[in-house]
């Protein structure tokens, strides 16, 4: 499909009070998706078309002896069977990962991973596929596999990527920010120091559309046309020309519609590769859809930071410096989708919204027996994890010093007049208003009365606590100078035309997986040439309709695309006043803009309208001296800083004293995410982050058992919080808008998923004071939360 | 094996494999894309479907259980053009952003509402527990829900669909 579809007229251009540019706004992809007409990978469907299964790997780390696929291969329906050696003849059985790395596509000499793909079937339909797979007889020789990242740097640990040259052990990396020996020097003459031991748990996005691909090799002209579940369809392009050949102008990447990505389709599955190898080889299109254990077990992982964090402060509680070391388990390859200079992602804002006088933070990369990925779920390039690590951090000094949560948090923010503000670690926040922030959820909380109830309730024996959480987050990646994923810069493009009759078409080069591209970005040229969002397509997801940009992640959409699009908006603006003026028989500097027209200055009704002035431009009007006749424009934008986004979060949980089983009762949200286009949309977004926040702090986890094996592998294990494990949401907003943003908007997509999951934690730790409980492990389960109450040692989480 | 069954009020009969369940006999074989798979487990609920009026998993269910049924996609939601309240409500009240979850969300909507035309909130988010949305957070589509109760007319005449729960399929396993 291309990415402009037939669809009804949106039912909010009959609505009064359309706003013209930002407002809420009903969504433009709605009236498809209501319908049930929404068009997703699975729904692509071609002539002749085939369909893939994949073998993978019962073992965490195996030798592979032998593939048999002789039965496979005589099952009926069955087209090919392809397997490493297979691919290595194409010189594909290994392809570069995002990281510089390598990884497998198809196994060729060892498994490295419960669920690594090993072959894969083509055949008539999915079930004469999976058929095939249960005939295809692999022989293993098992190798003692390495699950927890604390032992992979053991002397006597197996070493996991023998296929890297010279290779004696498991160490990816070692990464640093800030300046030790200064934040040593405050540690040694500080009153007081708090440490712990912090594990943000693997966990992974499970978008509920899982991964997939349909290629369509055409052999007479050499083009490569392939559907697939991407949120970067033009990285995932140029990758395909390096990896497989084919030149970069023959391919051509349809990303549909997206049935959720939270980051889980970022990067290139060995599925989407084996698709199109399965295309080539059989001469048909190919369709691979992966099912939800595939998803689970194999796909990009989220987290699996084990960290020590470190806080030195005054004793009334001026935090002066944190310190953190960490120990990243990044699977068996490493695959994690980041910009290049930094391999932990941006968890160097581990110094949250705080002005400190030192910090430094020190990251070890392993690998282990597990599934690659590491970048994923809406964790804003690893902000999740220093956000919940500092957060988390704070809650243990103010417990130890015996002050508020939210008094130890006010005392120490950065304050308005200190922006921008040059971090210890070397970010330049763009601007911030947070006690405002935090006095907002405050009132909104109830903050007082409800320290009031759980002083009433402990004296009763019952178990309720409230949690208190502010983050800073950092998104909107690039500049491109700076970050680059591949040696492609952070950038994004954007173009727009206004057709002759005044209706417009943006092209954007990120990819919505339900974010609302299609009203945001109308919503943001609409308020930049002021005709209405109805008028305008937004057209994305297929690279040979769009220009080139790295997509959809770390909340880039609108700090960068966002960005482009206000850009392009304005380049046809300035070029419709010289029309205009031409038209009008005056001079350009002589006009005056208002929403939608130019007019004389001092003479309101000589003007023309934006759909006056297109006509004109491609019509006859005699055009000034280097304006050509047509009123578009294309830009790409290199944003100057990222944007810094902040939010307050109050939890309020019960915890029934028999059972541990933790119910989150309130929880209070106040976000800045600086000029707000869509209040509905923005809302929704915050929402979404709040139920993954309460997920990973009560109940989702990818786990294993000590021989590797996934125990997070279905939805019966790893458990996603339905309608009854989430309250109904509090949500209230402040406006700080981004000062070097055309817009001033900062991005909220991933705001809440990093913020909220220590406001829930830190809600269980509190309610279990009377236990003298400082921390526990995500996820606050009942057994881990039951076994906090005994006093025992709750092991943990994840290794 | 022949298999017939109504589908949003037409008769449809089609071979297909007795093992084919219901979710890919609906895409597959009738082309209603509208009914999404997400999960191996019966857990996610995005294939639910109206069997006879009540909500089952359509992953759950075998093609050929299905026969002689009436089965409800989200395709015979809208009728004579006219969208459901419960569609309404989702667009109203901000209900769906990736839009995967949506057609079993508001098939289970309208089968809730069938049986108890202002549920409250408690009892909404009961009735749709069963499913898993990963965008919503939830608050948006009891709203969407309540939205519909509350204008049950919407600005279309909703079709109620036939009330003959069959024995045998009226529950099945989630």
């Amino acid at each position: 499909m291309t990415a402009i579809e037939e669809r009804p007229a949106n039912p909010a251009a009959a609505a009064e009070n359309r706003p013209i540019g930002f407002g809420r706004l009903q969504r433009k992809e709605d009236p498809r998706f209501i319908r049930g007409k929404g068009h997703y990978l699975d729904d692509v469907v071609l002539p002749g078309m085939l369909h893939g299964a994949m073998l993978r790997s019962p073992y965490a780390h195996a030798k592979l002896i032998s593939i048999d696929t002789s039965a496979a291969l005589a099952h009926p329906g069955v087209h090919a069977v392809i397997t490493g050696k297979d691919l290595e003849g194409l010189n594909l059985a290994w392809a570069p990962t995002l990281s510089a790395d390598v990884m497998a596509i198809l196994a060729t000499d060892k498994v490295r991973f419960q669920g690594q793909e090993v072959a894969f079937v083509v055949a008539d339909d999915r079930y004469s596929a999976r058929d095939a797979l249960e005939l295809i007889d692999v022989e293993y020789e098992a190798l003692p596999p390495v699950i927890n990242a604390r032992k992979a740097l053991d002397a006597d640990a197996p070493v996991i990527r023998t296929d890297l040259e010279g290779r004696t052990d498991n160490h990816i990396f070692d990464w640093e920010a800030g300046d030790a020996a200064e934040t040593d020097a405050v540690f040694a003459r500080a009153d007081v120091v708090v440490t712990e031991d912090i594990v943000y748990p693997r966990v992974h996005p499970a978008p509920m559309e899982t991964c997939g691909a349909v290629a369509d090799y055409d052999p007479i002209d050499g083009k490569l046309t392939l559907w697939e579940t991407t949120q970067a369809p033009h990285a995932h392009r140029t990758l395909y020309a390096i990896v497989a050949g084919i030149p970069e102008h023959k391919i051509r990447v349809i990303s549909p519609d997206i049935g959720g990505g939270f980051g889980n389709k970022v990067g290139i599955y060995p599925g989407y590769v084996c698709a199109v190898v399965g295309s080539i080889v059989t001469g048909k299109p190919v369709k691979w859809v992966e099912d939800r254990s595939e998803n689970l077990m194999s796909t990009s992982f989220a987290r699996d930071y084990l960290m020590h964090g470190e806080v030195a402060a005054t004793n009334d509680g001026k935090i002066l410096a944190v310190r953190t070391t960490v120990l990243a388990d990044h699977g068996a390859f490493n695959a994690t989708a980041q910009p290049t200079k930094y391999p932990a992602g941006f968890f160097h804002i581990f110094t949250g919204s705080y002005d400190l006088e030192a910090a430094h933070c020190k990251v070890t990369g392993v690998y282990t027996n597990k599934a690659p990925g590491g970048v994923a779920y809406a964790c804003s390039f690893r902000v999740t994890e220093a956000v919940y690590l500092v957060e988390r951090m704070v809650d243990v000094l103010a417990l130890k010093l015996g002050i508020d949560p939210a008094e130890i948090r006010l005392k120490n923010f950065i304050k308005p007049e200190q922006f921008p503000y040059q971090n210890k670690t070397g970010w330049e926040y763009d601007s911030g208003e947070y006690e405002r922030a935090m006095r907002m959820a405050m009132d909104m909380a109830g903050y007082d009365e409800l320290r009031r109830e759980q002083a009433e309730k402990r004296e009763r024996g019952e178990l309720m606590g409230i949690g208190v959480t502010f983050f800073t987050e950092t998104v909107g990646a690039g500049p491109r100078k700076h970050m680059d994923i591949v040696g492609l810069g952070m950038a994004d493009g954007a173009e727009l035309r206004v057709h002759p009759t005044g209706k417009a078409v943006v092209r954007l080069s990120v990819q919505s997986q339900g974010q609302g591209h299609e009203t945001t970005f109308a919503q943001i040229v609409s308020e930049e040439i002021g005709i209405p969002p109805e008028d305008i397509e937004v057209v994305h997801g297929d690279t040979d309709n769009t220009p080139f940009g790295l997509g959809t992640y770390g909340s880039r959409s609108t700090p960068v695309s966002g960005g482009a699009v206000a850009m392009v908006t304005r380049k046809v603006r300035d070029k419709a006043r010289l029309i205009a003026a031409a038209m009008l028989e005056t001079r350009p500097e002589d006009l005056e803009w208002e929403k939608g027209r130019f007019f004389v200055k001092g003479d309101p009704s000589q003007g023309k309208t934006i759909a006056e002035i297109a006509m004109g431009a491609h019509g006859t009007v005699t055009l000034p001296e280097g304006v050509d006749g047509n009123l578009d424009a294309e830009v790409t934008y290199d944003p100057p800083n990222l944007t810094f986004p902040f939010g307050a979060y109050i939890c309020v949980v019960d915890i029934d004293p028999g059972t541990g089983v933790v119910k989150v009762r309130r929880f209070i949200a106040v976000d800045d995410c600086g000029t707000r286009i869509n209040e509905m949309i923005i809302e929704g977004q915050v929402h979404g982050g709040l139920t993954d926040g309460v997920g990973m702090a009560l109940m989702e986890i990818i786990d294993f058992d000590e021989d590797g094996n996934c125990l997070g592998g279905s939805f019966m294990d790893y458990l996603i919080p339905t309608a009854m494990e989430v309250p109904d949401w509090e949500t209230g907003h402040t406006v700080t808008p981004s000062p070097h943003h055309p817009i001033g908007a900062k991005g909220i997509g991933e705001s809440a998923t990093v913020g909220s999951p220590s406001a829930v934690v830190n809600a269980v730790v509190d309610a279990l004071q009377p236990y003298g409980v400082v921390h526990i492990d995500m996820p606050c389960t009942p057994s881990r939360v039951w076994e906090a109450m005994q006093g025992r040692h709750v092991p943990t989480a994840g290794v | 094996m022949k298999i017939t069954m109504t589908v949003n009020g037409d008769s449809v009969t089609s071979e297909a494999e007795p093992r084919v369940l219901l979710v890919h006999f609906l895409r597959d074989v009738l082309g209603l894309t509208g009914t999404h798979w997400g999960c191996d487990t019966s857990n996610c609920g995005l294939c639910a479907v109206l069997m006879d009026g009540v909500p089952v998993k359509s992953c759950t269910v075998l093609a050929a259980m299905a026969s002689g049924h009436e089965i409800r996609t989200v395709e015979g939601l809208a009728t004579g053009g006219t969208l459901d309240p419960v569609q309404q409500g989702f667009m109203e009240e901000h209900g769906l952003q990736c839009g995967f979850c949506t057609p079993g969300m508001m098939l289970t909507a309208r089968a809730l509402l069938d049986k108890n035309p202002d549920p409250d909130e408690d009892t909404i988010r009961e009735a749709i527990s069963g499913q898993i949305c990963r965008c919503t957070g939830y608050a948006t589509i009891v709203r969407s829900i309540k939205w519909a109760a509350a204008h049950p007319a919407g600005s279309s005449q909703a079709e109620t669909p036939a009330e003959t729960p069959a024995e045998e399929t009226a529950e099945v396993p989630a």
